[in-house]
Order: structure tokens, then C-alpha cells, then sequence
């Protein structure tokens, strides 16, 4: 590097040229970088992960591998296919001791699904978001010998919508989707299975 | 009507048991028919984040990359950047909660790039390239005080310990090794690695696996007495940044007009950045074996990268197995696994089922991702290589200075060097220039000097 006096204005020397170069190569780059990219982005929506409750197995990973503790992945209910049973396996253990809120009667580890009684022989089942822990216990029952009116979503007020989906990746039913953020639910309205 | 109804439940029991699967298209109870006047409820279905917000996020980097500019070139105020590290912590920490975030980005352009069917976040493409030209530009403003990663360590740090200086250049390397990682994980469809071991995103989550947290734990100890460990020795994005900050129209500057030499400043950098001034040699035959080792160096680069290459195309097995249809294939075909119970699917079966694939549909997908990770592999390989050999070549070069001077790509222009210059003093009236005179005088190093934290 010469020497320049400070006080005349220095001429470009070796290393500010390769600098400058440098500069305007990688600008280059990355603005061909952007317009390649730019063919792969969408302007107008973004996506969010779901789940496919047809295909959710309710193995229970969505309780235990989420990023959030407890997960964002709740189970919801879907009162228009729901049967209203008094028997509902969903909410009692096989063989339950009878047919009322007892604990001991309860599949759900953290008692957040609510058994109102509506008329005879009627309840309502109704579950509580913030005990729900997302665990498809109740999904499993209500699925295999129900409607299927209980069942698996993310819920997007907890979800932090994460590049790669740590349940996505542990998914044993390969139910987890990229849907359109103008769409974010896939909600039942018919029984699966 | 109970009793019915439980011994229609009890059927189907038995009914499930004895088929296995159950197959019923329309619902085993229709609902009822309310006699009183019950209302039915609907699904609650919380919107996600709208976008405005993601818009938002991205006018908030961009002013606050401003800000850091201004504060660091013009303003030259540490407190001002101590601030506004405050402000990202809350912000892009624990407001946002490290999402998004630059520093998983560019896996994000890489996963756009290569798998057709992703469509790159317009958010994500935002935050990969704006800190990038706002660092060819003013240097590493993001590190200083836009990254809530950066910000957590730097506010943390209370007693910076030096680290030696093989060390330091030899755990410099594995940012770039770690980003080849992530870009092939990503590139190939494996995953998001930098995102997954990401050790302070769960901090601002304030909740994550106990592995995450106990990582995220150790690094904020660590970061108490070595300065930015995660951003000197792992941050993928910081090594684009190192990069680019290389050829930077700005470069930050010790002292506001010339250095006089006092040395005061030499201490100050809690990161190792700042560069001493080297003399010309004496002679140009002292030269003679810098340039024969630059030379061996230069003439070793290709075989370096084609010796990594061939090592990394090695990889492709093992690497591959973080790949879910890989690892799926593997479980499947695994000799060991026991004997399926003749009549009872098993779970890969009801799984391909559940994902409606057939094996040898997902066989041929797990090959086709293999030969991806071969011939990744030889492009990872190739830049650990590369990596090496131009760190290798870079500690082989003299440069000659002859001011106390930040690294250009070290420096993370977090300002803690401004105060400990006596001419920075006197330009912002905190003493006379006599006062200054008096220190200027070219004392020997570190006797009065302690590293300056505003």
C-alpha cells in the first residue's frame, strides 16, 4: 500500500479497486440471487402448516414435539358431526366406572374436554384451549368408535409458524400441510374413516 | 335410548377388533334432533399472524439498520447502539420470538432455490438480503445491534476473557462450515439445521427441549466472559456478513480523525478485532519465505478442495439419514426389525397408507435423495476445503498498517472502542485536549487501559 500524504485526495490504489470490485460483484450477485428467488416467492400469501386430520394417526407426538410447551396443536370440536353421545369415547376410558366426570373416567390426562349435559340423553362436549395439551387421546377414541368430531389443528394464535415444523418432521402420518394463510384451517365437517 | 346407544357403542368395539381398521364413510351416530332449544357452537379458528405484520417486521429492520448506521459511522455512540440492541432484543427476541429471523435465512433461499413447490417467505428473502447490503456498505450494523442474538450476548458480557489467537482462527472457520451445512441440509430437502440448533431461539420462546435450553444456558454463561461466542465461532449468517463487511464502503474507525498511537484503544475490543499496526519489512528479502509459504498454500487450495469433496461425498450416507424419507426407507427395509404379525398391518404400513404411498414409491424417492446428498456432499466437501485453505492462505498474507485499525471483517462495530480513543474524548468535550496531550504519549501498552463498557 503507497504511501499518500493525507492532505491531497488519495488516488484509487490496488486494494480499493479490488474493494470497490468486490463491492459491486457481490451486489451483482446477490441481485441475481433475489430475481432467481424472486421467481420462487409469492407476492400476494403466505403458508402455515395444518393438519390433515383425515390422515392424523393421533399417535401423540404433536403433544411432545412442538417447539412450544405445551404445543400449539390443540384438539377442537366439531359440533355439527358430534353425537352428542352419553357413552362418548372420547371423553370416557374404555370400560369407564360410570358415566360421569370422575377422573378416573376421564382420557383426557388433563381433563380439558367439558361434558355439559344438554337433554336426555344428550351432553355436549366442549374443550378447554388452555388445558389442552394436544395429546389425540380423545381424538383416537372419538375417531375410531365416534363421528370423528374431535380431532387435531394448529392453532395460529399460539403457532410461531416455524421454518421447518418440528412435528411436521416427527409427523408419523405424514398429516402436516402448507396451506394458504387465507385458508388456515382444514375443518371437518364430515366423519373421516 | 342410553342403553341402545351404549350397545351400539359396545358393537362397534367388538367390530373394530375383529377387522382391525374400521371403514365408515358417514357417521356412526347421526347427530340429534334437539328438543330444547340448544344452540350448536362453531370451530374457533384464530387467525394466523396477518401479513401487514410480516411488512411491519421488515420496516422495522430496515429502520433500525438505519438507526445502527447512523449510530455507529456518524453518531459514534456506544450508548446509543446499546440501546438500540435493547430495543432488538425485545423486538426480534422476545416480542417476535427469533422469528424471524436473518440468520436461518439464507436455508431458506437455498430450500426456494432447489425444491421446486417451496415458495421462498417475501419476509424471509427480505432479511436474508438487506443486512447483507447494508454490510457491503457500513460493515456489520446487524451485528451490532439489529440481531436479537447478537444483542443477547453482547449485553451479557461482563468480563471478557482473550481468546488465544490459533483458537480463535481456528474456530473462525466453522461459521462457513456450518452454513455449507445448513444450506446442503436445506438445499436437499433434510431440514432446517441452523433453525434446529438454534440455541437461543428458545430462550426467547422461554420454553424449547431441555437439550435447546441447556445449550441456549450454556452459551449465555459462555458469552459472559468470551465475547459473542455463538457470532465469532458459529453464526451462519455472521460468516456473510464477515464476508461482506471484507469489502465494505465504511469501515469503522477508532478514532474520529488519526490515531496517534497511544494504544489505549488496544484492550478495548472485547471480540479480538483490533489489529495492531504491522511495519513495513525492512528489507524486501525478508519477504522471501511469506511468499514461498503463500505460494505452497495457493498450490495446495486445489488439492484441499477436491480432497474435502471426495471426503464429503462420503457423507452422503450418513447425511442422508437426517432426511424423513431416507430414514423412513431405512426403518422399512432394516433386516433386523421384527416379523410383522401375519393379519395385523404394521405401523410403516399404516403409515405409507396414511401418506398414500406405496414402498417402492418411497424407495425410489429416498435414492433419488441420496444421489442429491453425493453430489451435495462433493459441494460441502468442496467448500470445507476451500474454507481451510483460504484461511490458511489469509494468516500467510502481511498486510502492512500503520494505524491501530478494526478488522474489517471481525469487527462487529458494537462501538466499545470509541470512548478508549483520547481523540474521540476531545472531539466529544469530555477533556481538553491537553489533558489528551498527556496521554498521547505513547505510553507502553496496557497499563492504564481497562476494556471500556459504556
Amino acid at each position: 500500500m503507497p504511501d499518500v500524504p493525507s492532505s491531497t485526495p488519495p488516488p484509487v490504489n490496488r486494494r480499493q479497486f479490488l474493494r470497490d470490485g468486490t463491492r459491486l460483484a457481490a451486489m451483482t450477485g446477490l441481485g441475481a440471487l433475489l430475481g432467481l428467488a424472486a421467481t420462487r416467492t409469492s407476492t400476494a400469501r403466505g403458508y402455515v402448516w395444518q393438519i390433515d386430520p383425515a390422515r392424523c394417526v393421533y399417535c401423540g407426538n404433536c403433544a411432545t414435539a412442538c417447539v412450544l410447551k405445551p404445543s400449539a396443536v390443540k384438539c377442537v370440536q366439531s359440533y355439527p358431526i358430534c353425537g352428542y353421545c352419553d357413552l362418548c369415547t372420547g371423553y370416557f376410558v374404555p370400560e369407564p366406572n360410570g358415566l360421569n366426570t370422575g377422573a378416573e373416567n376421564q382420557v383426557c390426562p388433563t381433563a380439558a374436554i367439558e361434558r355439559v349435559f344438554i337433554e336426555d340423553p344428550y351432553y355436549e362436549y366442549n374443550i378447554d384451549e388452555d388445558l389442552c395439551i394436544g395429546c389425540a387421546k380423545c381424538v383416537e377414541g372419538c375417531t375410531r368408535f365416534g363421528n370423528g368430531s374431535f380431532y387435531l389443528q394448529v392453532r395460529h394464535d399460539r403457532c410461531l409458524n416455524c421454518n421447518e415444523c418440528s412435528i411436521a418432521r416427527v409427523c408419523a402420518g405424514d398429516a402436516f400441510r402448507r396451506v394458504p394463510l387465507t385458508d388456515p384451517y382444514v375443518i371437518k365437517t364430515t366423519a373421516h374413516e | 335410548m342410553r342403553l341402545l346407544r351404549r350397545i351400539i357403542a359396545l358393537v362397534l368395539v367388538a367390530a373394530w377388533w375383529s377387522s382391525g381398521v374400521s371403514a365408515w364413510a358417514e357417521l356412526r351416530f347421526p347427530p340429534p334432533e334437539f328438543e330444547t332449544d340448544y344452540v350448536m357452537g362453531g370451530v374457533t379458528t384464530p387467525p394466523p399472524r396477518a401479513l401487514p405484520f410480516e411488512y411491519v417486521d421488515v420496516a422495522v429492520l430496515v429502520g433500525a439498520l438505519g438507526l445502527g448506521v447512523w449510530l455507529v459511522h456518524r453518531r459514534r455512540s456506544r450508548r446509543g447502539l446499546v440501546a438500540l440492541s435493547l430495543f432488538s432484543l425485545l423486538y426480534f427476541g422476545f416480542y417476535r420470538q427469533g422469528c424471524i429471523c436473518a440468520i436461518g435465512a439464507p436455508q431458506n433461499v437455498a430450500y426456494g432455490l432447489f425444491q421446486p413447490g417451496y415458495t421462498i417467505p417475501l419476509t424471509a428473502l427480505a432479511f436474508f438480503v438487506i443486512p447483507l447490503v447494508f454490510a457491503l456498505f457500513a460493515g456489520r450494523t446487524f451485528c451490532a445491534a439489529v440481531c436479537p442474538h447478537g444483542a443477547l450476548q453482547d449485553l451479557v458480557l461482563v468480563k471478557p476473557v482473550k481468546v488465544p489467537l490459533w483458537l480463535e482462527q481456528g474456530l473462525g472457520t466453522l461459521p462457513y462450515i456450518f452454513l455449507g451445512a445448513g444450506i446442503l441440509f436445506a438445499a436437499t430437502g433434510a431440514g432446517f439445521v441452523i433453525c434446529r440448533y438454534d440455541p437461543f431461539v428458545p430462550l426467547f420462546r422461554l420454553t424449547g427441549s431441555l437439550f435447546i435450553l441447556s445449550l441456549g444456558g450454556l452459551f449465555v454463561v459462555t458469552s459472559m466472559f468470551v465475547g459473542r461466542p455463538y457470532c465469532r465461532f458459529l453464526c451462519p449468517y455472521g460468516a456473510l456478513l464477515r464476508l461482506s463487511s471484507l469489502v465494505s464502503r465504511w469501515r469503522v474507525r477508532i478514532t474520529p480523525d488519526y490515531c496517534t498511537q497511544c494504544r489505549l484503544c488496544e484492550h478495548s475490543c472485547p471480540f479480538g478485532a483490533i489489529r495492531e499496526p504491522v511495519a513495513p519489512p525492512a528489507h524486501p528479502s525478508a519477504l522471501a519465505p511469506d511468499r514461498r509459504r503463500l505460494g505452497r498454500w495457493l498450490a495446495a487450495l486445489p488439492v484441499l478442495i477436491l480432497a474435502g469433496g471426495w471426503l464429503g461425498s462420503w457423507l452422503s450416507v450418513p447425511a442422508s439419514r437426517l432426511h424423513p424419507s431416507v430414514a423412513l426407507v431405512e426403518q422399512y427395509l432394516d433386516p433386523t426389525k421384527p416379523e410383522p404379525v401375519p393379519g395385523a398391518p404394521t405401523p410403516e404400513i399404516r403409515a405409507l397408507g396414511r401418506a398414500e404411498l406405496e414402498a417402492p414409491e418411497l424407495v425410489t424417492t429416498a435414492a433419488a435423495v441420496r444421489r442429491q446428498f453425493t453430489k451435495g456432499g462433493w459441494w460441502f466437501g468442496g467448500w470445507v476445503g476451500l474454507v481451510i485453505g483460504a484461511r490458511l492462505i489469509s494468516l500467510s498474507l502481511r498486510s502492512t498498517r500503520k494505524d491501530f485499525e478494526p478488522d474489517r471483517g471481525a469487527c462487529y462495530a458494537c462501538g466499545r472502542c470509541y470512548l478508549a480513543c483520547p481523540n474521540e474524548r476531545v472531539r466529544r468535550g469530555l477533556i481538553s485536549p491537553a489533558e489528551a496531550a498527556g496521554l498521547n504519549a505513547n505510553r507502553p501498552a496496557a497499563t492504564t487501559t481497562a476494556p471500556n463498557r459504556s
